[in-house]
């Protein structure tokens, strides 16, 4: 179990290392030097100097990547442009907001959906279950940004049951802030959880131990809520962890959308003010939260289910 | 050269059974229909509109929907309607270049990894996990950051998020097909590397390919939409669905019509191709029948 832990997390690393290079070298590929771009119009000779100092861009290839990577060991993602502040700063400030919308968007999605997928696999063909399945196919399509914006017509400009913009304050107003848009983000997840769910969960309750339960005479409900579960839930486990990259790519289009801070509005903001540091460095962290995520979850697949160690 | 020409006979008739087969089930009807009359409305667009997609009519400005606008005008007095099918033309000019670029360079690439050395294999595998590992749309922006917006670079983004998953499917197929009879009597009869790969492997390939394209193709209509709806997309005035929701946002309380109008066809895009592209395996490749 160590020894997987450890290589599956010596992979993540890898793949990090290299997309920091890739990154790294795609910034400089780009025709022009990269202190221009940086500065855009604001570039005056001096500005010019010192940035080229700064980022030891006066230095060979290999050594500028040594010291970016040494920089990111320190935790240093560079400085800010216009107002000089830490990137890291900046971006662990606003970080929070997206997770939060993140993980109620995936709470309420992989709640609903795997219920809805045990009652279709304990009760298959009944209208429900047909229901869900139409249901699932439908909104796997939807986009949710445009989820988002069609929702904030309806029920913030319209019906104004919830509020258009912003993150309110105090418990219940942050929740009631995060409806719509965890609502845009979760929507598509709630079928397609129930959809693997189902799947995986009928698949299981095929199998011997489950035979085994039956006959020790276990409650059904006993034996698909818990033991059949446990296996029937793996796939979700895995799908939620790769899919987050999906639902940072949501989290971004929602929070411009409803005018929320967060990952996705500060990088959007940095780009049209070509604040150069603070794209890479929000790009960087995200990716890096994606990359975690994906390890994490074959993490949990092998404490649950001592099978996919060997696998993978 | 006989078996060459057999072989396309034998593949027309196989492309008659297969969309017979999509047909046959609801769903792939429905899907077949709504792609059908996108790319039907693509095609003949200059046709269809009402009135030209770009042109500025600032006296019928921000119209709601009537009998001269469909679905009414926006800030500028340009068509709504007129603009949501030459937007439906952009979304395909933007999507099929690119996954077929990505196809093809996901492929030639997979095939390498899976029929060449190890190390090579090994390198790319590590390659494709590394543009994987980048969230899409956070990948789209550094980009875009970086070079500027225009359709081109959509293109690039598109193509180059998605040649790894090609890559790898492209990979395993030809990992599996690697030591089949047929690949080691060719090798033993001492075809070159060039010739196995491109006449023996190829044609067994390219059919998952071809489904798995069919499926990308709602989130690459996504992705143009998403980019141009923050303005980092198709330029305007170019009629591109996002950039219909993108002055639809502006003005929400004044012009909701054009989030309908930019809405509801990217969803009903996604919903036609992912219906086909679902329909499409099982007929297929009913093997490949696994989770999204």
């Amino acid at each position: 179990m160590i020894q997987f832990a450890f290589k599956r997390f010596a992979l993540a690393a890898l793949i990090l290392v290299v997309a920091v290079t890739v990154m790294f070298l795609m910034i400089r590929a780009v025709p022009g030097d990269p202190v221009s771009i940086m500065l855009g119009p604001r570039a005056t000779p001096e500005l010019k100097a010192r940035l080229i100092a700064e980022m030891g861009l006066d230095q060979s290839l290999p050594k500028q990547l040594f010291i970016y990577f040494s920089g990111l060991l320190r935790g240093d993602l560079g400085v800010d442009v216009f107002s000089g502040r830490d990137v890291t700063t900046i971006v662990f400030e606003q970080l929070p907001h997206t997770l939060k919308l993140i993980f109620s968007a995936i709470l309420w999605s992989a709640l609903l959906g795997i219920g809805l997928g045990c009652y279709a696999a304990a009760h298959p063909n009944t209208w429900i279950d047909r229901a869900a399945a139409a249901i699932s196919v439908s909104f796997i399509a939807a986009p949710a940004f445009v989820v988002a914006l069609l929702s904030l017509l309806v029920f913030a400009v319209y019906l104004q049951w919830f509020p258009a913009i912003g993150v309110g304050e105090g418990f219940w107003d942050t929740a009631w802030h995060l409806v719509l848009p965890s609502l845009a983000i979760g929507l598509s997840w709630v079928g397609y959880i129930a959809r693997l769910v189902r799947a995986s969960m009928l698949e299981v309750l095929g199998e011997n131990h489950i035979r085994t339960a039956r006959a020790f005479g276990l409650s059904e409900r006993r034996i698909v809520g818990i033991y059949a579960l446990r296996i029937a839930i793996l796939p979700v486990v895995t799908v939620i962890g790769v899919g987050m990259g999906f639902l940072l790519s949501s989290a971004v289009f929602t929070e411009i959308v409803f005018a929320r801070p967060g990952l996705g509005k500060l990088v959007i903001d940095s780009i049209t003010s070509r604040n150069y540091p603070i794209v890479m460095g929000a790009v960087l962290v995200s990716t890096a939260l994606f990359v975690i995520s994906t390890a994490v979850a074959d993490l949990i697949n092998a404490i649950l289910d001592p099978r996919a160690r060997s696998g993978t | 050269m006989t078996d060459i020409i057999a072989d396309t006979s034998k593949s027309r008739s196989e492309l008659a059974i297969i969309i017979a087969g999509v047909a046959r089930d609801p769903l792939g009807l429905i899907g077949l229909i709504i792609v059908g009359s996108i790319v039907f409305s693509a095609i003949f667009a200059s046709w269809i509109v009402p009135y030209d997609p770009i042109a500025m009519n600032i006296p019928d400005r921000m119209q709601g929907p009537s009998g001269t606008h469909l679905l009414g005008t926006d800030q500028l007095g340009r068509d709504t309607f007129s603009r949501v099918i030459a937007g439906g033309q952009v979304a395909l000019k933007v999507a099929l270049p690119a996954i077929f670029g990505a196809m093809t360079i996901g492929l030639t690439l997979g095939m390498i990894a899976g029929y060449g050395p190890k190390w090579l294999d090994n390198f790319l595998m590590l390659l494709f996990d590394t543009i994987r590992s980048f969230p899409t749309v956070m990948f789209a922006l550094a980009v875009v950051a970086l070079v500027g917006t225009s359709l081109q670079t959509v293109v690039f983004v598109v193509m180059a998020t998605s040649i790894p998953t090609y890559g790898r499917v492209a990979r395993t197929q030809t990992l599996t097909l690697r030591n089949s009879e047929f690949i080691l009597a060719e090798r033993a009869m001492g075809a070159s590397m060039a010739r196995i790969l491109g006449v023996h492997m190829l044609p067994n390939i390219i059919g998952v390919l071809a489904v798995l394209a069919a499926m990308d193709i709602p989130t690459v209509i996504a992705l143009e939409a998403g980019l141009s709806f923050l303005g980092l997309g198709v330029k305007p005035p170019t009629p591109s669905w996002g950039v219909l929701l993108k002055d639809g946002y502006a003005l929400i309380r004044q012009t909701p019509w054009l989030v309908v109008g930019g809405g509801l066809p990217i969803i009903l895009a996604t919903l036609g191709f992912t219906f086909l592209g679902e329909i499409l395996r099982d007929v297929v490749d009913p093997k490949l029948r696994k989770n999204r």
